[in-house]
């Protein structure tokens, strides 16, 4: 499939000259465009962290490292904090409501599973700020929920759904449980049940089948999962805008805050260049796992 | 064996999760109330008002301008570099795939910041090019997911067989691989124009004071009093956007003679 044998070409020898002078020629176009617009700009986002602000809403000129401290800032902690439970919380539920799902998906009937999957996928493609406004017309105090609540007598009606950590969970775990599903899913559906059965005949419980042969079997699934929802999550700023409030605030919208009400730049920047060292934590994380699960067979697999 | 409930009860509440809210809201775009909670009888009253709504016309104006824009450069760039990638097996490819990759995973937010500081750096006035130059970036590389991703099971001795037979690459590119490629590259196509008409996050923070996009338009509408009014757009919207997909669906089936769920999209 690279190169047909050269041996059959007219003039064989020129032939990868050619061929390499084409790579160059596709290649140049996308990472030309990259280079400039993806990697330049993270890395002017790091350089600008250590510059000072003026006062127009610009960069000023030398270099500084008072953005660097302000990062100190009493209420940063607690925003940090509630960034990250809010996001370990969001991985957490999309797994524990993932995992059965991506299994029953994976187990139902041909004829119902393509409807599934779809049923499944079709709040992927729609507009991810009108989903969000979904729940903010659900949990509005004129609302409906709010209305069946309160005539169930479960709520008293003073009480706001909105504007608190536990609306913006909420809509995060509606917004993320999708790409947790889907990878589950995916691995489930290849998963050979026929080891299960063997468990249990073997005297396992389907409890401790389903954990100790289940699990383990779709193991990078269950990475990718926590990866495509944890990292999301930390970068979250329209869902704790909408639902939040003040007191749901995540580092997204301190870094919108800082670059759009305050024009602090540098300040901005630096806050971002926290939260990308925050992102990559994980993804080496789970770099080194992969790669270290690959050099190791997985028993449960070749036993099929 | 008997079978546990809890993945069937699991997957049909997630379910009644997933629509309850786009069911209620699309329900009461059409309330002639302007309380969400009481039902005053089926009315086009809000879509009438949408109509006359200027703002809503000049922000969607931009977006097809932005959409269109972004697609094609993105489609282009996004189709050699998936070539490219499938094509040749080098280190080159490997940082290529990686540059790819990386835009996929980074949150948002992290793009539109470094591209306004980069943009504000060079002194590039903000507007509907700086929008365009963020979208290409992200789209980029979804196109050229989903391009290598029909490529994987593009046989290269065509080619070779039309360069036997004396095309020259030229001829090679625009009458063999371009048409035999084209299912591909217009999902990939249609995902970027989504994706790019859909997109507020990465445009909220390049557009600057005059280029509202739809998105945009839609956002401030969000904050600034929630009308009935978003409830009709909010409908209009998802039924666009299904009919998109679903062509994109449907282009990504044929031939191949199975669905890719997702497009592609964010995996």
């Amino acid at each position: 499939m690279k190169t047909a044998p050269s041996s059959v070409r007219e003039p064989p020898a020129r032939r990868p000259d050619r061929w390499r002078s084409h790579e160059w020629i596709v290649t140049l176009p996308s990472l030309g465009w990259l280079l400039a617009l993806f990697i330049a700009p993270t890395l002017i986002v790091f350089s600008i962290a250590f510059k000072p602000a003026d006062l127009f809403g610009g960069v000023g000129p030398g270099w500084t490292l008072d953005t660097l401290r302000s990062l100190g800032n009493p209420n940063y902690p607690a925003i940090v904090w509630r960034t990250l439970w809010l996001s370990l919380a969001t991985t957490a539920v999309c797994l524990l409501v993932g995992i059965p799902c991506g299994y029953y998906l994976a187990r139902a009937p041909i004829r119902w599973r393509n409807t599934l999957v779809m049923l499944t996928v079709v709040p992927f493609w729609t507009s991810f700020l009108v989903r969000i406004f979904a729940w903010k017309h659900l949990l509005h105090p004129e609302g409906p929920v709010r209305r069946v609540l309160t005539a169930l007598g479960l709520c008293d009606s003073a009480a706001t759904l909105l504007y608190n950590p536990g609306a913006v969970l909420l809509v995060m775990i509606y917004t993320y449980l999708p790409f947790a599903i889907l990878p589950i899913y995916a691995a489930a559906e290849k998963f050979d049940y026929q080891l299960i059965e063997a468990a249990t005949d073997l005297g396992a419980t389907r409890w401790r089948a389903f954990r100790s042969v289940f699990l383990p079997g779709i193991r990078v699934a269950i990475f990718t999962a926590v990866l495509v929802v944890f990292i999301p999550c930390l970068g979250s700023f329209v869902i704790p805008d909408v639902v939040g409030g003040p007191s749901a605030e995540m580092i997204g919208n301190k870094i919108a805050q800082r670059a759009f009400s305050d024009r602090n730049l540098p300040h901005a920047a630096a806050l971002s260049a926290l939260l990308t060292l925050a992102v990559l934590a994980p993804l080496i994380v789970a770099w080194g796992a992969r790669n270290r699960s690959g050099r190791r067979a997985v028993p449960v697999q070749e036993a099929s | 064996m008997k079978t546990s409930r809890v993945p069937a009860m699991t997957m049909w509440l997630t379910l009644v999760f997933f629509y309850l809210p786009i069911a209620v809201l699309v329900l009461d775009s059409f309330n002639a109330s302007r309380f969400a909670g009481t039902w005053g009888g089926f009315s086009f009253r809000w879509y009438a008002r949408l109509w006359r709504e200027q703002e809503i016309w000049h922000a969607l104006r931009n977006s097809m301008l932005v959409g269109v824009a972004a697609t094609v450069v993105s489609t282009v760039l996004g189709t050699s570099a998936a070539f490219a990638l499938h094509r040749y097996r080098t280190r080159l490819q490997a940082a290529h795939y990686a540059l790819i990759y990386t835009p996929l995973v980074v949150p948002e937010i992290l793009m539109g910041m470094s591209l306004l500081i980069l943009f504000v750096s060079l002194r590039v006035q903000l507007g509907l090019f700086t929008v365009f130059l963020a979208h290409v970036t992200f789209c980029l590389s979804y196109v050229t997911m989903v391009v290598l991703a029909r490529l994987q099971d593009f046989d290269y001795s065509i080619i070779e067989a039309a360069m036997d037979l004396g095309a020259d690459w030229r001829q090679a590119l625009w009458r063999v691989l371009i048409p035999l490629l084209a299912p591909g590259i217009m999902a990939g196509a249609l995902l970027a124009f989504t994706l790019s008409i859909d997109d507020f996050v990465t445009t909220f923070f390049v557009a600057g004071a005059g280029a509202t996009t739809l998105p945009i338009r839609v956002y401030s509408m969000i904050k600034h009093g929630a009308t009935p009014l978003i409830n009709a757009l909010s409908t209009l919207l998802l039924a666009l956007t299904f009919l998109v997909v679903w062509t994109a669906q449907r282009l990504i089936r044929d031939n191949s003679g199975r669905a890719v769920p997702g497009g592609g999209e964010r995996r």
